[in-house]
């Protein structure tokens, strides 16, 4: 053989060589690594933090394995095993931005998930944009994420607190005030943590209850302590004085649970009517001592709400969680998982439209706007340029099922997306105050 | 009436637990001089070790009055450890250097013991929710207060009692005082400084245990809770002198009844008027209300 042939024939092996393995390293992806934030210390660990992670663990090991129920049944996503790296949310704005930076430009990942601090959203999101890092918001609520700018690169499964608090007004007022008429009745006042959550809860349940009763009066004496205090006796005093029967509070984590030990020896929901929209760890924490008759909401169709819900994906989940972690999954346990899912059909959606491995700007592309399937509703990303998710939001009133021996809930409403969030373009409180136009309530 | 019975007793119930708390603080801070940030520390140990005591004894349906036994003992047994070991082994070593290290020292020791907390207890609350429960509620003033809540307020006063006695009546006061008013002038009395100061820090953490202890059956005991306590107990300190007993007693009233007020009467100031007293305070008398009088050192 001559020595230009075997140049020739050297040259066709390496260009072979190489078509086959360029294709592999473009089109196709062994893993993806993919930062999972949650508060893992500090107050907010066990009822928010932990359950957070562990849900996205059994629906990250679930599609790593292809053994979660159908649309998410098949292996991977795009057909990569996902390998999470959770790390703790907590130490505030600066620290988790400077974590953030950390986590795409030496670790990097493919993708970021989670943030409950809705302060942290705020700080990370212009962040992820600036960085072009794609990242799903699963928990935090603060309106303002998408009504202040709108994000290239950063997504929310979770509909924004608006939704919450106007969904509240409303049970109140479809459910309670049917027929009420003496003033005190009318009444409402509210406990809500002294911090952007807890002031924003109130002034829109407070432009909710406007809206749909406007013959109610708010108190003149609502309370804000600080976020953390623990000690909630004088608030509880302040409160029993107070005229008004319903009290509205957005409390969450040990707050919650020891505003609701301090008041039940004080027999305080012999006389009051709370509500309250975000307290679902706290019913499984004080379990039987948990008071009946309280007005609860979990921020959307998740948690003590679906409990007896039996679409296959929520039972799948249920079953999942009590058998590894021996318990209910909590609220966080899925928003997380849910946008572990949204990130999961991102990904498949985009390979299938690209036929290859796709590129974080595919994945994008694939998750604006779209809807998907969640565990006992679906979940709409429908506002803020098909970034942030709306969906119904359901109210029920605790009440202990002794037969099964657990806490449970009855009378359960779900009010559809339409009803409690303000269509798309518009600023949550301008649309509140002037009537909400174009609500459709079911 | 009503309103004004309800002020006083919610702030009677907030102002002694702020004394059981800040009292371990100051008594610290009088012998010592360190401004002990650890203190939150024993305050959290305590609440945590009473917790998992009083959910057992609950749990397994053991006699009520074992409760009160393991706050006691939860209180006495974190106190002794944690104390010992930070005095004999850390501060000890430190007397000598600035006292701004020793602070920081006390702030990294407090990380410390929080973080110790996560590894030996986990981030789950934890609701030893027992004696509260059992006591349930009685009518005051037209409403319903917590009994549990209420014995605070005895137990602050029994703590009082038992601290004047100590101070006043015995022959270890009369020491403990001497090394507050002076240290040098003590050890040249002959007075065992070093045993003194180990015994203080004991004390003062087995007060900040109990306070953490016997509060535990009324809230979510969490990672992180102690924070804010230890800095409600540092206002209460410079209001009322730091080192000063009776300082800690009124600093702890003020705070309590003002505070009371506010959250009946202008809920969003409640803070505010706190820490408005206490820059007020600072202002006038920057020792505080009743700060122990400092020898003249030639």
């Amino acid at each position: 053989m001559k020595l230009t042939n075997l140049k020739t024939l050297g040259k066709i092996a390496i260009t072979g060589l190489i078509a086959s393995v360029l294709p592999m390293s473009v089109n196709a992806k062994d893993t993806v690594k993919v930062g999972v934030v949650s508060f893992l210390t500090g107050p907010a660990a066990g009822p928010f933090g932990t359950p957070a992670k562990q849900g996205a663990e059994i629906v990250i090991d679930a599609i790593n394995s292809g053994t979660m129920p159908a649309p998410y049944n098949t292996k991977g996503f795009a057909g990569a095993t996902m390998n999470p790296i959770f790390s703790d949310e907590s130490g505030g704005g600066t620290k988790q931005v400077g974590l953030f930076r950390d986590f795409v430009q030496k670790q990097n990942v493919d993708a970021m998930i989670g943030y409950i601090s809705s302060g942290n959203c705020m700080a990370i999101g212009p962040v992820a944009d600036e960085v072009k890092m794609l990242t799903i918001f699963s928990t935090c609520g603060t309106e303002r994420l998408y009504e202040e700018k709108l994000r290239s690169h950063v997504f929310r499964t979770q509909g924004n607190a608006v939704g919450d608090s106007l969904a509240a007004a409303k049970y109140i007022a479809d459910e309670y005030f049917k027929g009420k008429v003496s003033t005190a009745d009318k009444m409402y006042t509210g406990i809500n943590q002294n911090y952007a959550w807890g002031q924003d809860s109130y002034k829109f349940f407070k432009l909710g209850m406007a809206q749909y009763m406007p013959s109610a009066v708010g108190s003149s004496k609502p309370q804000f302590p600080k976020l953390f205090s623990g000690q909630y006796g004088s608030e509880i005093s302040a409160l029993s004085l107070d005229k008004a029967k319903i009290v509205h509070t957005s409390f969450w984590n040990g707050d919650f649970e020891a505003f609701m030990l301090q008041a039940l020896v004080r027999g305080f929901f012999q006389k009051k009517i709370l509500v309250s929209s975000v307290g679902g760890s706290g019913v499984d924490s004080l379990d039987k001592k948990f008071p009946d008759g309280v007005i609860m909401g979990t921020r959307g169709n998740v948690g003590l709400i679906v409990r007896n819900d039996t679409t296959p994906l929520n039972k799948w989940f249920i079953e999942s969680y009590k058998k590894r972690y021996g318990a209910y999954p909590l609220g966080p346990s899925y928003q997380y998982a849910r946008a572990v899912m949204l990130y999961k059909i991102g990904m498949d959606k985009a390979a299938k439209a690209a036929g290859k491995f796709p590129t974080q700007d595919q994945v994008i592309a694939a998750m604006k706007g779209i809807s998907f399937e969640s565990f006992a509703d679906t979940i709409e990303m429908k506002r803020g340029d098909g970034h942030q998710a709306v969906h119904s939001i359901a109210y029920g009133v605790t009440k202990y099922n002794k037969a099964k021996g657990e806490p449970g809930i009855e009378k359960v409403i779900k009010y559809s997306a339409t009803c409690i969030y303000p269509p798309a373009g518009a600023i949550s409180q301008k649309w509140v105050e002037s009537g909400m136009p174009g609500r459709k309530c079911n | 009436m009503q309103f004004l019975i309800t002020v006083l007793l919610d702030g009677l119930i907030y102002a002694s637990y702020l004394f059981i708390v800040s009292l371990g603080l100051t008594i610290t801070f009088g012998v010592m001089k360190i401004l002990n940030v650890a203190h939150g520390g024993f305050f959290a140990w305590g609440a945590y070790l009473a917790s998992i005591s009083i959910i057992y004894l609950g749990d397994n349906e053991y006699n009520s009055f074992l409760y009160y036994f393991a706050i006691f003992l939860s209180a006495i047994i974190v106190g002794l450890f944690f104390g010992y070991i930070i005095e004999r082994f850390i501060l000890r070593k430190m007397y000598n250097e600035d006292i701004h290290l020793i602070v920081l020292a006390t702030f990294g020791l407090f990380w410390i013991l929080e973080d110790l907390i996560l590894h030996v207890f986990g981030v789950d609350p934890l609701m030893p929710y027992y004696p509260a429960m059992e006591l349930g509620g009685i009518e005051v003033g037209g409403i319903f207060q917590g009994v549990y809540s209420l014995t605070l307020a005895g137990l602050a006063i029994i703590v009082a009692f038992i601290c004047w006695y100590f101070l006043k009546k015995t022959k270890y006061g009369k020491v403990l005082q001497s090394v507050i008013f002076d240290r040098e002038v003590s050890v040249s009395m002959g007075i065992n400084v070093t045993k003194v100061y180990l015994i203080t820090f004991i004390i003062g953490g087995m007060l900040g245990a109990l306070g953490g202890a016997y509060i535990a059956p009324t809230i979510s005991v969490s990672p992180g809770f102690a924070i804010d306590v230890v800095v409600m107990s540092f206002a209460v300190v410079v209001i009322g002198g730091m080192g000063s007993v009776p300082g800690a007693l009124i600093g702890s009233l003020i705070v309590g009844l003002v505070r009371a007020f506010a959250v009946h009467q202008a809920p969003i100031l409640e803070l505010f008027i706190i820490y408005a007293i206490m820059a007020i305070v600072l202002i006038i008398k920057p020792e505080g209300l009743f700060a122990p009088p400092k020898p003249r050192k030639i």
